[in-house]
Parts: C-alpha cells; sequence; structure tokens
C-alpha cells in the first residue's frame, strides 16, 4: 500500500544516534509499507533535525497504539507533578 | 564455460532536472552491445540497495540499465534518511521526477553501447512516476508500472507537486504500458486499476495488465514478507 499518511509536529528536545546526540527540529510520523522491518504496512516515527540527522523507528499498529497509552499516562502523571510543583492546584488523582 | 555473462556496473553524474547534477547507477553486460535501455525510477522507500539490485539484475539479462537517485537534493547521510525527509515533505515534485528521468533517458541513449530502445520501469510511487514520464515525454519505447499508487487521486490529494491525477493524462500515453498487481493492495485498489483500464480502453492505447490473487504491494521484493515466490 502506498500512502499519503504523514503527521508532522515541531519537537523541541534531543536525540541520538550512535554515539552522537542532536538537537531535534521535528516528529514526524506516518503510516505506510515498512522499509525495514519484516512487516507489511507500519507506523513509523522519524525524530530530525534542521539539517541532516534522523533517527528513525518503526512499529506495529498494536505497539503504536500502547506506546500512544504508555505516552497519554506518562504524561497524564507529569502534567499532575508539574501542577503540584508550581502550585498551580493540581487535579486530584484518581483513588 | 561462462555461462554467466560478467557486467560493468558504476556510479555516474547525470543532468537532473534543472541542470541540477544527481547521481544515477548504472550496469550493463561485458561486451560492445548494442543493448536495450531500461530507466529504473526507485519506489518511496529511495534510492536503496534493492533498486541497485535490480538495476544489476536487468543488466545480467542483457539490458543496459539506470537508476538515478530522485531524492539526490533531500539532506541526509543515507539514502533512507533522504527518503524519510522526503517523505515528511510529501514527495518530490511530478515535475522535479520528469526532469530528472529526462536526464537519465538522454544519458542512457547518448551510451556508444546504446541500440537506441529505452524503456521506463519502477515500482510503487516508480511506477506512478514511470506512468507519467511516459504521459508527459514521448522519448522511451514501453513503460512498465509496478503498483503504483495515486494513478488515481481525489481532488484533495492534489497539490503543486502532484497537480494532476495520471490517470487525468491517459491521453498523451506515448508508448505500450505493462501493468503489474496484486489484488490484495489497497493502495492501488482493484478498483482503481481497473478504473485505470478503462481509461487505456477509452484512449485506445497499447496496454497489458496482469493481476495477481493472493498478492499485495510489492509482492516482487523479494527482501519483504510481502514477497511471493510464485
Amino acid at each position: 500500500m502506498c500512502t499519503s499518511i504523514v503527521e508532522i509536529v515541531r519537537a523541541e528536545g534531543m536525540a541520538q544516534r550512535g554515539d552522537t546526540w542532536f538537537t531535534l527540529n521535528q516528529a514526524v510520523v506516518t503510516y505506510d509499507h515498512a522499509r525495514h522491518a519484516l512487516l507489511e504496512d507500519v507506523i513509523t516515527l522519524d525524530f530530525v533535525d534542521a539539517g541532516s540527522s534522523r533517527v528513525g523507528v518503526e512499529l506495529t499498529l498494536e505497539s503504536a497504539k500502547a506506546l500512544r497509552a504508555a505516552l497519554d499516562r506518562a504524561i497524564a502523571a507529569a502534567d499532575y507533578e508539574e501542577a503540584e510543583v508550581r502550585g498551580k492546584g493540581a487535579v486530584a488523582k484518581a483513588a | 564455460m561462462s555461462f554467466y555473462r560478467g557486467m560493468i556496473c558504476e556510479n555516474v553524474t547525470i543532468k537532473g532536472d534543472g541542470g541540477t547534477p544527481i547521481t544515477a547507477y548504472v550496469a550493463r553486460p561485458e561486451g560492445r552491445g548494442p543493448f536495450p535501455g531500461v530507466v529504473l525510477i526507485h519506489h518511496a522507500p529511495g534510492w536503496d540497495e534493492l533498486y541497485i539490485e535490480f538495476t544489476r539484475r536487468f543488466a545480467h539479462n542483457g539490458y543496459f540499465a539506470i537508476s538515478h537517485n530522485l531524492y539526490e537534493r533531500a539532506p541526509g547521510r543515507t539514502p533512507d534518511d533522504a527518503a524519510a525527509r522526503i517523505r515528511a515533505d510529501g514527495g518530490i515534485s511530478d515535475a522535479q521526477m520528469v526532469g530528472d528521468t529526462a536526464g537519465a533517458v538522454a544519458w542512457l541513449r547518448a551510451q556508444p553501447q546504446s541500440n537506441g530502445k529505452v524503456g521506463v520501469i519502477g515500482s510503487c510511487s516508480g511506477g506512478r512516476h514511470a506512468l507519467i514520464y511516459a504521459s508527459t515525454r514521448s522519448d522511451v519505447d514501453a513503460c512498465a508500472d509496478l503498483w503504483g499508487g495515486r494513478v488515481v487521486m481525489t481532488r484533495e490529494e492534489l497539490n503543486a507537486r502532484t497537480p494532476v491525477p495520471p490517470i487525468d493524462m491517459t491521453n498523451n500515453l506515448a508508448c505500450p504500458l505493462l501493468g503489474i498487481f496484486g489484488n490484495d493492495d489497497r493502495a492501488p485498489s482493484p478498483e482503481q486499476v481497473n478504473a485505470h483500464e478503462v481509461a487505456l480502453q477509452q484512449h485506445s492505447k497499447v496496454y497489458e495488465f496482469h493481476r495477481y490473487d493472493g498478492a499485495g504491494h510489492g509482492f516482487f521484493y523479494w527482501n519483504r514478507p510481502i514477497y511471493r515466490v510464485e
């Protein structure tokens, strides 16, 4: 399958490729046929800088969904911590 | 006994779109020829090792083959990186592809070992590109489209880089077309392949379509699980 499914977000942070860390510029999410993983269609994550550096990941759709859920959980917990530290009135965690 | 003929392979620099120098991998059988020429237009994963190998395989079978790097202008340390940048950018423009491919065709025709015949072949986005090339220029003698997606395009899919659906160029197709498709593919879907065939018939074009059951996208890619040996 040839798709044109591409989502791009600006990314602030760093990524490591081999021994070298580089400053991130954007993250790209696509769904298309795999280039390397021995799978058919995959979610691809590319973390890139403004130059020529890239870290690429190919995931099954199921793995990508699990990653999304993990991100949601971690971000929710991080938001709570941030709110507590900054005294902005964190919403109480559900028991 | 030299049952297998040797071949000569090298990288050359050709004039791409707008005169920009781009790299191409070329392979031809040993000997003076003349040999028929094939231009291989690489797929969306880029100017990768698979396409370099395809190029050699054509030479092994008696062709003077050239595969040019459409992604040469993209930043990236490897063809993989360049392909990722191009993917994020929404692909290269059809116009740039035509300009780059015209450079490969001209280079091939200028070689003393050429027999004057040149075909163009591509798979995936390269299949679509091969079709566009053969429908835009009249300097190739045959075209092969292997599971090229987005031949049929919705209005929403059109943009400055891909302004015209290839199916709308059918009237200008200037050479015979070979189409190879898997019936399990979703892009192009069997319905889109059928629509393309209807357009070819309406314009009285010479074509041959082969559809395969139990095969999806990219079923010639021997190094992928989508390969179908049969």
